[in-house]
């Protein structure tokens, strides 16, 4: 009984204590983006419809933190920025689907890929 | 009087739980299953997950669970459920409560992602929610009249493994769970697939388009415990489950469950509703 009670209080420092050293070290997410995924072209750089597709999947996921604008609010990025518009579509695609997890920005590799091309062409869009 | 005033009172939770159902929802695909989505840092999601059945030889129950889920990091998830049910003929209960915490070791995503679960949970021999199935729980539980005699403080420890490729999502999960009584280590597991049914959004706001539902199983089940590890006297279910994503906060998912063998409940309906409130942390502060 006892040494259940001191695993569990080990568990629950040592997990977020694990998860925080993981990320000791970490550069800027684009200095960890794969050659490979950085040049990757968005498949729907064509589609007339998918910046006002992204455009929709941006209110529904991500203006909460960046604005309704992507303008930014508190702590999250202005999306207008220099960054943004030197990226690459396949650094942005990398982004959304890995995430910056030690910064704050969650992955959303729940989105189907074709989704989240869709939010690179909105995201290219702005600038 | 007091008894009249206790039944007013219980009628009253029930109804308001009915009402405000409309008002709320949830974000994952399954009720049962834990992908590696993790709620986004400063969203509170509050969801109910409801589970009724009719026992053959017991009284219909309904079982809710309501759920309270803090994005704390991108990593690090926290959750509140509270657990109620109400058995038709007997009573209505509040059975306990968990307190879980999901954490991701690795911040990037690959084919499997791993995420790891802790939970304490403290409720009592009432409760039906059905979180979960382990070691040897069969439905001959369901057939017991409401007894919160028995407390039930257990820890609980899962290895969630999930991945997405291609719209798909593929999940399982290993749990152990254990009560601090002194009972012996009890195992289960739980086996996701999912997918929405259209990968592409459409340009224009839509309720009842494709990309808002999606659709997929989940398989779950007790593997006995410490001393009788396998499937000898466990239950085990397949469920569908469908879920609407009516706008970018609120989710209706909807569960029957299947009974795999004769220690199976032969029929469960599960059905959630989930609501998000984005930035919780930051409104509060403006406020």
């Amino acid at each position: 009984m006892r040494k259940l009670r001191i695993v569990l209080l080990i568990l629950c420092v040592a997990l977020p204590a694990l998860a925080i050293s993981i990320e000791v070290g970490d550069g800027r997410w684009q200095a960890r983006v794969p050659e490979a995924a950085r040049q990757r072209q968005n498949p729907m750089a064509n589609e007339s419809s998918a910046v006002a597709a992204g455009a929709k999947l941006f209110q529904r996921n991500c203006a909460s933190c960046h604005g309704k604008q992507a303008e930014g609010m508190a702590k999250h990025p202005d999306l207008h920025t220099e960054r943004v518009k030197n990226a690459t579509p396949g650094e942005l695609e990398w982004l959304l689907k890995n995430g910056s997890l030690k910064n704050g920005m969650p992955s959303w590799s729940r989105l189907p890929e074709p989704q989240r091309w869709q939010l690179v062409s909105f995201l290219k869009s702005l600038n | 009087m007091r008894a009249s005033l206790s039944r007013i009172l219980r009628t009253a939770v029930f109804a308001v739980s009915l009402i405000f159902i409309p008002s709320v929802f949830a974000q994952e695909g399954y009720f049962i299953t834990y992908s590696h989505q993790m709620e986004e840092p400063g969203n509170l999601e509050v969801g109910l997950k409801s589970v009724t059945a009719s026992p053959k030889d017991g009284n219909a129950f309904l079982a809710n669970a309501w759920e309270f889920e803090y994005g704390v990091k991108a990593w690090w998830t926290s959750e509140l459920y509270l657990d109620s049910q109400h058995t038709a003929n007997e009573s209505s209960v509040f059975t306990g409560f968990r307190w879980e915490n999901r954490f991701r070791p690795l911040l990037r995503e690959h084919w499997i992602n791993p995420v790891l679960y802790v939970e304490f949970e403290n409720i009592n021999g009432a409760d039906k929610s059905l979180l979960e199935v382990v070691g040897h729980d069969t439905r001959e539980e369901f057939a017991e009249r409401n007894d919160r005699s028995e407390k039930k403080r257990e820890a609980e420890l899962k290895l969630i493994l999930s991945g997405n490729v291609k719209g798909w999502n593929v999940s399982e999960n290993m749990i152990a769970e254990k009560n601090m009584a002194g009972e012996p280590w009890e195992f289960g597991y739980a086996l996701g697939v999912s997918r929405p049914l259209a990968l592409l959004a459409s340009a224009r706001p839509c309720v009842f388009c494709r990309e808002n539902f999606s659709a997929g199983a989940e398989m779950y089940g007790g593997l006995g415990d410490r001393y009788s590890f396998g499937l000898h006297d466990t239950s085990h279910y397949l469920a569908p489950v469908v879920e609407w994503r009516l706008s970018g906060s609120t989710t209706f998912k909807f569960s029957p469950g299947f009974g795999l063998n004769d220690k199976s409940e032969h029929f469960l309906f599960r059905f959630g509703v989930s609501y998000e409130i984005d930035q919780i942390a930051s409104r509060l502060k403006s406020h």
